[in-house]
């Protein structure tokens, strides 16, 4: 008896004099006092010297987008740092290429804030903000897709580009214990500034898709951050548009289409959509509306695991089969892809193999 | 063994005893920091200066703790504790005061915490029974060593850059040759004294 109590009094208190010399290390030799970041030449803000830039600017509500949350395992949340930022460490290197690297990029969840520093970032970064939003409606799409509308509190707005993702916060729950952002396409439309639709799929053991699909219920709370991202609609143009998408990635080009219809926009366009089987398919009403009300639309479902039972009489095969069939040529079009990498990869591809030169073709991979 | 002299462990540990090259201890990091002489070197003085303090804290634990209480079978654990709390302490302060150091050794600086040699010297001064001026010499000694050996392995490795090496060969493979030839040669130091 005496035994065991003696080593657990012995293990636990050289580990508390050693944890307690740690902590102690960690407020005085850790810490760097106040440090001041200038942010493209004109915006001055004092952070606390020692943690990581990309956490010093959370906090003043400045979000780099960062999929990985700072684990430098992603390299989203690349920053321009002028001055102040000591050599580029072994962990960035495998994510800046030689261009980047003469540009001062840095990986921000690897730079640590020790002196005062001088950073550029992309102005439209100032817009993005975190926002809290109560869930109005959570719909099923497929058994494995829904669709929730996020309602901002009644003075707040959001301004984005149809094609735009926000960072959706999956807090701590039972079975996670850690909090992650997920990045999620908006689909609705920008005219919409009080509310944001997000099309989410199931991933099994995902944490942020487990949260929306099996915790978040109506009328709960989120927080999300946003807006973010270079994949848009773009404005200044009148060639013929052509959208390619599999299963969730319907959510940008659904935005573009509203934003066409509600903007009465005279531009033809076709939507190519892939998904497996019938049951994959949702928001058909809203197609054929969209084909009834745009000006020149036309929606292309191609099913790739088609059965006989299913009595499908519309495409079957991949997304790029689809387009390899209808699209002529590439004169005069631009097109907006949204998908899986090796669904972009190939119809790049075969868009390029069509005369679409690079430039014009958009896309969002996750 | 109370009666060897200090000393004579110090130079028994860099030559004869050599942590690496004859125990084979601390390989992880002897192989994966040792293609430039300037980094193995700064990882070299990393390693001795932990190596001593290390040991000298933990011939205190576990002569004024451990023996006093009977509880020298914790010593593993104790042991480890310390120097992983101890490579943190360390890593803060390179990082505060040395950051040139700490760029270089960059994420390698933990490697140190899970480095064998460190916990080895710990554990052959209890089996040995070292005194603590004894254990001080032995620890420095092996510290020394280490980096003796790693910085001669930098500095083959740096001229292997330009020979031109059989391509199934390349990278570990002839390190570990090389590594092995190194150990044979400094068996030739053998003749100088024993502490075994």
């Amino acid at each position: 008896m005496n035994t065991i109590l003696i080593t657990t009094m012995t293990i636990t208190s050289i580990t508390g004099i050693l944890a307690f010399l740690l902590t102690l290390a960690d407020r005085t030799i850790n810490n760097y006092g106040k440090i001041k970041i200038i942010i493209n030449d004109e915006k001055e803000y004092i952070v606390d010297g020692g943690s990581s830039l990309l956490s010093s600017l959370i906090e003043h509500q400045i979000f780099i987008p960062s999929a990985c949350g700072g684990k430098g395992t992603c390299g989203y949340c690349k920053v321009k740092v002028l001055e102040g930022g000591g050599p580029v460490l072994p962990t960035e290197m495998p994510f800046l290429t030689q261009d980047e690297l003469k540009q001062n990029m840095r990986l921000s969840c690897q730079c640590k804030v020790k002196r005062d520093l001088k950073i550029q970032i992309p102005e439209e970064l100032f817009n993005v903000r975190e926002y809290e939003a109560i869930v109005e409606s959570i719909e099923d799409m497929t058994p494995v897709i829904k669709k929730i509308r996020l309602r901002l509190k009644e003075e707040h707005e959001i301004n984005f580009k149809p094609g735009q993702y926000i960072q959706l916060k999956a807090p701590k729950y039972e079975g996670n214990d850690e909090e992650v952002y997920r990045a999620y396409s908006i689909a609705s439309p920008p005219s919409q500034k009080n509310y944001i639709d997000l099309i989410i799929g199931y991933v099994p053991n995902g944490k942020a898709t487990t949260y929306v699909h099996k915790i978040l219920k109506e009328g709960d709370k989120v927080y999300f951050n946003g807006p973010y991202g270079d994949f848009y609609f773009q404005e200044n143009s009148d060639r013929e548009i052509v959208m390619v998408a599999v299963g969730t990635g319907m959510a940008p080009i659904l935005s573009m289409l509203y934003h066409l219809k509600e903007n009465n926009i005279k531009r033809k366009a076709t939507f190519y959509f892939g998904a497996k089987t019938p049951d994959d398919l949702f928001l058909l009403d809203e197609m054929k509306n969209f084909e009834e009300t745009l000006f020149d639309f036309k929606f292309i479902p191609t099913l790739s695991r088609v059965a006989e039972e299913h009595n499908w009489a519309g495409e079957k095969g991949r997304v790029n089969n689809a387009l390899e069939k209808y699209l002529t040529d590439g004169e005069n079009k631009e097109a907006y892809l949204c998908g899986n990498p090796p669904m972009i990869d190939t119809v790049v591809s075969v868009l390029k193999q069509k005369g679409i030169p690079e430039e014009l073709i958009f896309f969002d991979k996750f | 063994m109370i009666e060897v002299n200090p000393f004579v462990i110090f130079i028994a540990s860099i030559f004869t005893n050599n942590m690496i090259l004859s125990n084979f201890l601390g390989m992880c990091s002897f192989i994966a920091v040792s293609n430039e002489i300037k980094t193995s070197l700064g990882l070299g003085q990393a390693v001795t200066f932990v190596l001593t303090f290390t040991t000298i804290l933990n011939y205190f634990i576990y002569y004024n703790i451990l023996v006093p209480l009977n509880l020298e079978y914790l010593r593993f654990i104790v042991f480890i504790i310390t120097i992983a709390a101890f490579v943190q302490l360390v890593e803060m302060i390179v990082e505060r005061y040395l950051p040139n150091l700490y760029y270089a050794l960059g994420i390698f600086l933990p490697l140190i915490t899970v480095n064998c040699a460190i916990l080895g010297v710990s554990l052959f001064m209890v089996i040995r029974k070292y005194t603590l001026l004894q254990s001080i010499g032995f620890s420095l000694g092996s510290g020394i060593g280490w980096t003796l050996a790693i910085v001669a392995l930098a500095g083959i490795k740096q001229k292997l850059k330009r020979a031109s090496v059989p391509k199934g060969l390349e990278g570990p493979g002839i390190t570990i040759i090389v590594i092995g030839l190194m150990a044979l040669a400094f068996v030739g130091f053998s003749g100088i004294v024993q502490i075994q």
